[in-house]
């Protein structure tokens, strides 16, 4: 039985013919859409690489089947960008030393951005801290994450009240 | 992962229609879709219910009681500011579940329904009753140090690994449900089973039953005051409990009125046991009392395997969660929630 599917991927819509039911999510992207930048490392909800946003959320794309996902919107790290211009998150990844080899970090990325967007964790290392620990870190390069969400959190936020100014206030 | 066929009814009647044996209800699919890649689940349909109209709202009722749809996202029940203020510690367990995306994912009744952690049962290759009937109880002779300590049965040994569903149980919530007979509701005490010769049967649904919604009784607001879930896990975040302890007063005049008390990660249910909470009534609050209940919890325990740590762990859990909501509930959620660490933990 073959079903399709519209996705819209990084802003572009997309009429996917599926084969078999089975396809996450995550291996359509990378598999049949030629979009490896999300990665797979568990495949089990446990780590969080495969971070993306769908409908504007961050979830897991590997526990997602794409046959449930007609007519949704999916943002990857490949859409972040706006042609040579870095988001702020990408680019306070690269201030703040938030990796080392790299693997995570498109999903950290993802993940931080969808963070940012639900504004529960604001400017707190602790809450950015416990935000972010769905996505794990075999380098372990938590400290300069924490300092990457925090720094882009500010960043992304000018006309919001942080803590800082609270003080000074 | 085994084929199946793929179904996304328009209605509560077209999805309990399109149910037959070997079908499942598909949520957000976290808990579902994982253990089909391992196996463990072998639905030959899959019955796609996120798109079902009418099951995603929260509303609070004038008498201090609650409707939560099935499809309600964890973290869209646990931001809900009118919500997390009435019922805080359903907030907090929530958000001491999993992960910011699979809170973003995970539905009100996917949680609900979730299967047991024990490793035996996640590995299709062991003997595991729960799975297969007859089949033997891999987990009695193997790693069973985080397995029940109450309510137990020589048939099976693992625990509920539900966070929403400890505060749940010690709010008498209500189960909605809808199958081809028509729909009841299922008191919370009596949703999930525990295990006696019958591990298979998890909960008191009937096969293709639909959760439609979870009710929150009136009344259950009363508690807002002085509620807090109490988590210990082996990592400060995204970890299962080792054991947890929802716990609830109602103070009045210093004392308290009514209490709540649940216990997570004890049993295949949360554990609650009315004589403990009634022994507070009256009372005000003090850490020898607290100290006196929790024991009174905990009275029917023994270890179902190297695991009698957790019996003095729990105990502990439930003197320091009734502590905490004696002192009160946190004006703001806690950075880290349900943590025994980070503020406001010594209070
Ligand atoms: C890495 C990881 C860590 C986790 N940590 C925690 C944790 O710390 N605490 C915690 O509580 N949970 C934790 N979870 C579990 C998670 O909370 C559950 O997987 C999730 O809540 C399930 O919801 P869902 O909507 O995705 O359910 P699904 O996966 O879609 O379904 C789960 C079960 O519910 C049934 N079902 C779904 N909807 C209905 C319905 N309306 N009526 C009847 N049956 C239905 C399905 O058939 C299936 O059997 C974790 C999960 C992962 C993967
Ligand atoms: S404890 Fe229960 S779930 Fe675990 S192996 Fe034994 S029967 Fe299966
Ligand atoms: S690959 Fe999806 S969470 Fe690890
Ligand atoms: S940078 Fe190597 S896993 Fe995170």
């Amino acid at each position: 039985m073959s079903h399709s599917i519209t996705l819209t991927v990084n802003g572009a819509s997309r009429e996917i013919a599926l084969d078999d039911p089975r396809v996450t999510l995550l291996d359509l992207l990378r598999e049949r859409l030629e979009m490896p930048g999300t990665k797979k490392g568990c495949d089990r909800g446990q780590c969080g690489a495969c971070t993306v946003l769908l409908d504007g959320r961050r979830v897991n794309s590997c526990l997602k089947l794409a046959i449930t996902l007609d007519g949704s919107s999916v943002t990857t790290i490949e859409g972040l960008a706006e042609g040579e211009v870095l988001h702020p998150v990408q680019a306070a990844f690269i201030d703040h030393d938030g990796f080392q080899c790299g693997y995570c970090t498109p999903g950290q990325i993802m993940s931080a951005v969808g963070l940012i967007a639900e504004g529960q964790a604001g400017d707190d290392p602790e809450r950015i801290r416990e935000g972010m620990s769905g996505n794990l870190c075999r380098c372990a390069a938590y400290h300069g994450i924490t300092e990457a969400v925090l720094d882009a959190t500010r960043r992304m936020a000018p006309a919001t009240e942080t803590a800082q100014e609270r003080k000074s206030a | 992962m085994n084929r199946f066929d793929y179904a996304r009814p328009a209605s509560v009647a077209e999805a309990v229609a399109a149910w037959e044996p070997g079908a499942a209800y598909l949520g957000g699919g976290t808990n579902l879709v994982d253990l089909m890649k391992v196996g463990v689940l072998q639905p030959a349909r899959l019955i796609d219910v996120n798109r079902l109209p009418d099951l995603d709202a929260i509303e609070l009722t004038a008498d201090g009681g609650a409707r939560i749809g099935a499809l309600v996202r964890n973290a869209d029940l646990a931001h809900d500011p009118a919500f997390a203020a009435a019922f805080p510690m359903v907030a907090e367990a929530l958000l001491a579940g999993a992960s910011g995306q699979l809170r973003n994912a995970a539905t009100v009744a996917g949680n609900l329904m979730q299967h047991t952690r024990c490793p035996y049962f996640q590995d299709a290759h062991s003997a595991c009753n729960r799975r297969q009937a007859g089949a033997g109880c891999a987990a009695r002779e193997g790693d069973n140090q985080s397995l029940a300590v109450l309510g137990w049965s020589d048939a099976c040994i693992a625990t509920n690994p539900s966070d929403l569903a400890v505060p749940l149980a010690s709010l008498d919530a209500v189960v909605e449900v809808e199958g081809r007979n028509g729909a009841r509701e299922i008191p919370f005490g009596e949703f999930l089973r525990l295990p006696g010769e019958t591990p298979g049967k998890e909960t008191a649904l009937e096969p293709g039953e639909l959760i439609l919604a979870v009710r929150l009784p009136a009344g259950a607001a009363a508690f807002r005051g002085n509620a807090r879930y109490l988590k210990l896990r082996e990592r400060t975040s995204f970890a299962f409990a080792l054991v947890s302890a929802a716990a609830a007063l109602r103070m009045e005049d210093g004392r308290i009125a009514e209490a709540r008390l649940a216990l997570g990660s004890v049993a295949a249910r949360p554990w609650r046991v009315p004589e403990a909470e009634a022994l507070m009534v009256g009372q005000p609050p003090s850490a020898e009392l607290f100290a006196q209940v929790a024991a009174a919890a905990m009275a029917d325990a023994r270890p179902s395997g190297d695991n009698a740590h957790k019996i003095e762990l729990a105990r502990r859990t439930a003197a320091r969660a009734l502590s905490l909501a004696a002192a009160g509930t946190p004006a703001r959620m806690p950075a880290l929630p349900a943590s025994p660490f980070g503020e406001p933990a010594h209070a």
